[in-house]
């Protein structure tokens, strides 16, 4: 049972990180244009 | 110049057909030419000599845009940041490839003054910000316009609107759902699998507190545009969907925080989480689509949006926007030009084509004192006229106030998902409370196992798979409608046009395509090829006309254009009747032209407005499916006859005036007709909101498109058959979801009523019901329609 104590908080906390970083890229306007950010990758600055 | 010298220029036929460099269109001429105009020549130097050639290799299968002149002034509309700086914003049509994007960004970026610029594939927008002036905005966007891109400046108010703020918030809150949801049903998944026995008491209480410490949060988070929702249908006086959600949801989570509390072995966190994160999809879903409808309107209006030439007493010309003029203001409208306001023409004659505003297919002459109104578009030698903005009596002010007064009739429709839910809630409600009382009464429970027993019901109960029912029917069928060029404008157009038995369609530029086509001459040969030749000099929509008329024709060179009369080559003139000297007039009600060439008789064209190619098809198909078709047009009986009999349709009405036609209208429905109203003029407008659905082509007048629930592009009426195939299938969806929805509580509330339904049981029951739900919405992109139309 001791096991829990450490994998519970452990899996919550890369769960929450998941989170944070989802809602950081929402609000940096990362999903504003996902149709153009899918073909600009591919182009380099020549 | 002889006749002889003349003939030199007609076509060479070249056998190995050559491409334009820039929009990949046939070139017409000489085989050594590159490009297929001087637009395109110019667009690809610009390309080349800023080192971006890689351009026209990024496009792979698609082609850039032929170049057309900017007819805006774009200063007004740059705003200033900060000191130096000034920012646009822009909704650019033809960027629609991520090679657009990279040319937009890479050739501005080369200009040290612009310190900013940002292009938007999935919006069509380009931002920019640059030093200096703000007359600056000419040249940068003239810069955009001259690779072959047509911009239009998108206003900043409208982007920033409440809509997208939403469905943000909502994406945040599914985010949130998303993220809590996963995590207590994987705790949940273990205190399930506990339950022979191998989990422990103090284990089993230690996973219920850790999930009510992650799911009342996220609850109380992501669930408040559900509280908010129900508050204020409470406040007023109503129900709808959200209210027993929020009931259910909050009433579960107390119920399980006491069961927790108290070390009981049932607790239904993750149900009351789950389901808001199914709920929050359905919302999702169904706002977005409702956004990019209201976006793509925006989009329309802003590309139809001219600025006007204004004439200052001094005899200075200068650049105004549409909205800011004023009574007074006199305007220089040249030829080919929309008038920006209703006035009275001063200065000038020409013919001015009003099809947009009264639905008369023919042009109609003015000279000074005339009466003009906003819509109308000068065919012949520019005009002054000067604006008469009696603000009430304007012709837009009295048909935007038909529509307003005609959309209030539209207002009463409820969606099929409210009036469920209407009917639905009380039911909810009026069943968990029998169930607690009959427990707690009859049944001897104490009152938090009868509570427990009656949140199961909520629970069980709660509309999940009604949520998503119909969204995802609409988001389904938006997409296929969106892919043949059909954007639905209203979210519940798909619903009334499932339901029409009658339609009515509008004559000018809706039957047929509203602009001129050559359909009558006595010229043939090389006296058409000759007259095709001058004529591609103009840009007059009859010259324009009778190029599109012979192929492959090639611009005659020393052609001198007299505005308001013609086009003139050495001796050879192609113009008015009068201009050519032709006394030998006929008068059918055709528009026309005439060659004189010196030594023959003057030739004419005659011209008229052409249905469209598969109009016949197309009302044929809508008969086929049961509907009665009728004409209405504003036009005179003859045209409206002839066009009538082509099209094979037997009911027709000409010479209504917009009001007659939305009475009309009206009418129908009175006799309990469902009417789809199909018009693209400024005097359908009234009609288009009278009607139970409405549908309008892209060319519509931008009052007419506000009316409409459905927009089409393109020249075939086909897309009217397909939108209504689709609304008739989406319609037969939306119910058979429904149904399973329903069967599903059917069939799981005497369990819960029964106090058997475990949090474990609820989960699954819910879960499936929504998969099933969505997979059946599915199967309307995934399969062709029963009956396509040949």
């Amino acid at each position: 049972m001791d096991s829990l104590l450490i994998l519970v908080p452990a899996a919550l906390l890369l769960g929450v990180m998941a989170l944070v970083a989802f809602l950081w890229a929402l609000r940096n306007g990362q999903f504003d244009d996902p149709d153009g950010a899918a073909g600009r990758i591919l182009f380099d600055d020549d | 110049m002889t006749d002889a010298a003349f003939l030199s220029t007609a076509p060479p036929r070249t056998t190995a057909q050559t491409y334009c460099r820039h929009c990949g269109e046939p070139v017409r001429g000489r085989g050594d030419a590159e490009f297929c105009c001087a637009g395109c020549a110019s667009a690809h130097a610009i390309i080349g000599a800023a080192g971006l050639g890689a351009f026209y290799r990024r496009l792979e299968e698609r082609r850039a845009h032929k170049p057309a002149p900017l007819e805006t002034d774009f200063a007004p509309y740059a705003r200033a940041a900060g000191t130096s700086d000034y920012e646009l914003d822009l909704l650019v049509d033809g960027l629609d490839c991520a090679a657009c994007v990279w040319l937009l960004e890479s050739l501005l970026a080369r200009n040290p003054a612009i310190q900013r610029v940002r292009a938007h594939l999935s919006t069509r927008r380009l931002s920019l910000r640059w030093r200096g002036s703000a007359d600056g905005a000419n040249a940068h966007v003239g810069l955009v316009a001259a690779l072959g891109f047509r911009p239009a400046a998108y206003d900043v108010v409208t982007v920033a609107s409440d809509a997208d703020q939403e469905t943000r918030e909502l994406l945040r809150c599914l985010a949130v759902a998303g993220f809590a949801a996963a995590n207590v049903m994987l705790l949940s998944v273990a205190i399930w699998s506990g339950h022979d026995g191998s989990m422990g008491d103090a284990t089993r209480t230690l996973f219920h507190f850790i999930s009510a410490s992650i799911a009342l949060p996220a609850v109380a988070y992501a669930g408040r545009p559900f509280f908010r929702s129900a508050i204020s249908a409470a406040r007023a006086r109503r129900t709808n969907m959200d209210v027993p959600i929020s009931i259910g949801v909050t009433l579960a989570c107390l119920v399980s925080l006491h069961e927790t509390w108290s070390g009981q072995q049932h607790a239904y966190f993750d149900s009351a989480i789950t389901l808001l994160f199914f709920l929050l999809i359905g919302r999702y879903l169904e706002r977005r689509a409702r956004g990019r409808a209201r976006q793509a309107v925006r989009a329309l209006l802003a590309l139809s949006s001219r600025s006007a030439t204004v004439v200052a007493a001094d005899g200075t010309l200068s650049q105004r926007r549409v909205d800011q003029l004023d009574t007074g203001d006199v305007l220089l409208v040249a030829a080919g030009e929309r008038l920006g306001a209703d006035g009275v023409v001063i200065e000038g004659r020409s013919s001015l084509d009003a099809a947009l505003v009264s639905g008369e297919s023919l042009p109609q002459s003015v000279e000074p004192g005339a009466k003009v109104f906003a819509g109308m578009v000068n065919l012949g030698a520019s005009l002054r006229v000067k604006v008469t903005v009696a603000s009430q009596h304007t012709l837009l002010s009295e048909i935007v106030r038909l529509v307003e007064a005609a959309e209030h009739g539209r207002s009463r429709f409820v969606a099929i998902a409210d009036r469920v839910a209407r009917a639905y809630a009380p039911v909810v409600h009026a069943t968990a409370l029998l169930t607690f009382l009959g427990w707690l009464v009859l049944g001897g429970l104490p009152w938090d196992r009868s509570l427990l027993i009656a949140t199961a019901v909520l629970i069980i109960t709660c509309p999940c798979a009604l949520a998503l029912a119909v969204p995802v029917v609409q988001v389904v069928a938006s997409t296929r409608l969106l892919h043949r060029g059909v954007l639905l404008l209203s979210p519940t157009a798909l619903e009334r046009l499932a339901k029409i038995d009658h339609v009515v369609l509008d004559k000018t530029g809706t039957l047929t395509l509203g602009r001129p086509e050559l359909i009558e001459t006595n010229a043939h040969g090389e006296a058409l090829a000759a007259a095709a030749a001058i004529a591609a000099n103009s840009r007059h929509p009859l010259a324009q006309a009778l190029m599109r008329a012979v192929p492959d024709t090639v611009p005659a060179d020393g052609v001198v254009e007299h505005p308001g009369l013609g086009l003139q080559r050495g001796e050879v003139r192609l113009g008015s009747a009068r201009f050519c000297g032709a006394t030998n007039e006929i008068d059918d009600g055709h528009s026309e032209l005439w060659l004189a060439r010196p030594g023959e008789r003057p030739m004419r064209f005659a011209f008229a407005d052409r249905l469209r190619s598969d109009a016949r098809d197309a009302v044929e198909a809508l008969k086929r499916r049961g509907l009665t078709v009728e004409l209405l047009s504003g036009d005179r009986a003859v045209a409206v006859a002839r066009a009538a009999h082509e099209a094979g349709i037997e009911r027709w009405r000409a010479e209504t005036s917009p009001a007659a036609k939305a009475q009309y209208v009206a009418h129908l429905s009175k006799q309990g007709c469902r009417v789809l109203m199909v018009g693209d003029g400024l005097n359908d407008a009234p009609a288009l909101a009278a009607a139970g659905a409405s549908i309008s082509p892209t060319t519509a007048a931008e009052a007419t498109q506000n009316a409409a629930d459905a927009v089409f592009q393109g020249d075939a009426l086909q897309p009217v058959v397909e939108i209504l195939d689709v609304a008739r299938r989406a319609d037969r969806l939306v119910h058979q979801n429904l149904a399973l929805a329903l069967l599903y509580n059917l069939s799981a509330v005497p369990l819960a009523i029964l106090g058997v339904v475990t949090p474990l049981i609820a989960a699954v029951a819910m879960s499936s019901s929504s998969l099933l739900v969505i997979g059946n919405a599915l199967r309307l992109g995934a399969r062709p329609l029963a009956k396509e139309v040949r």
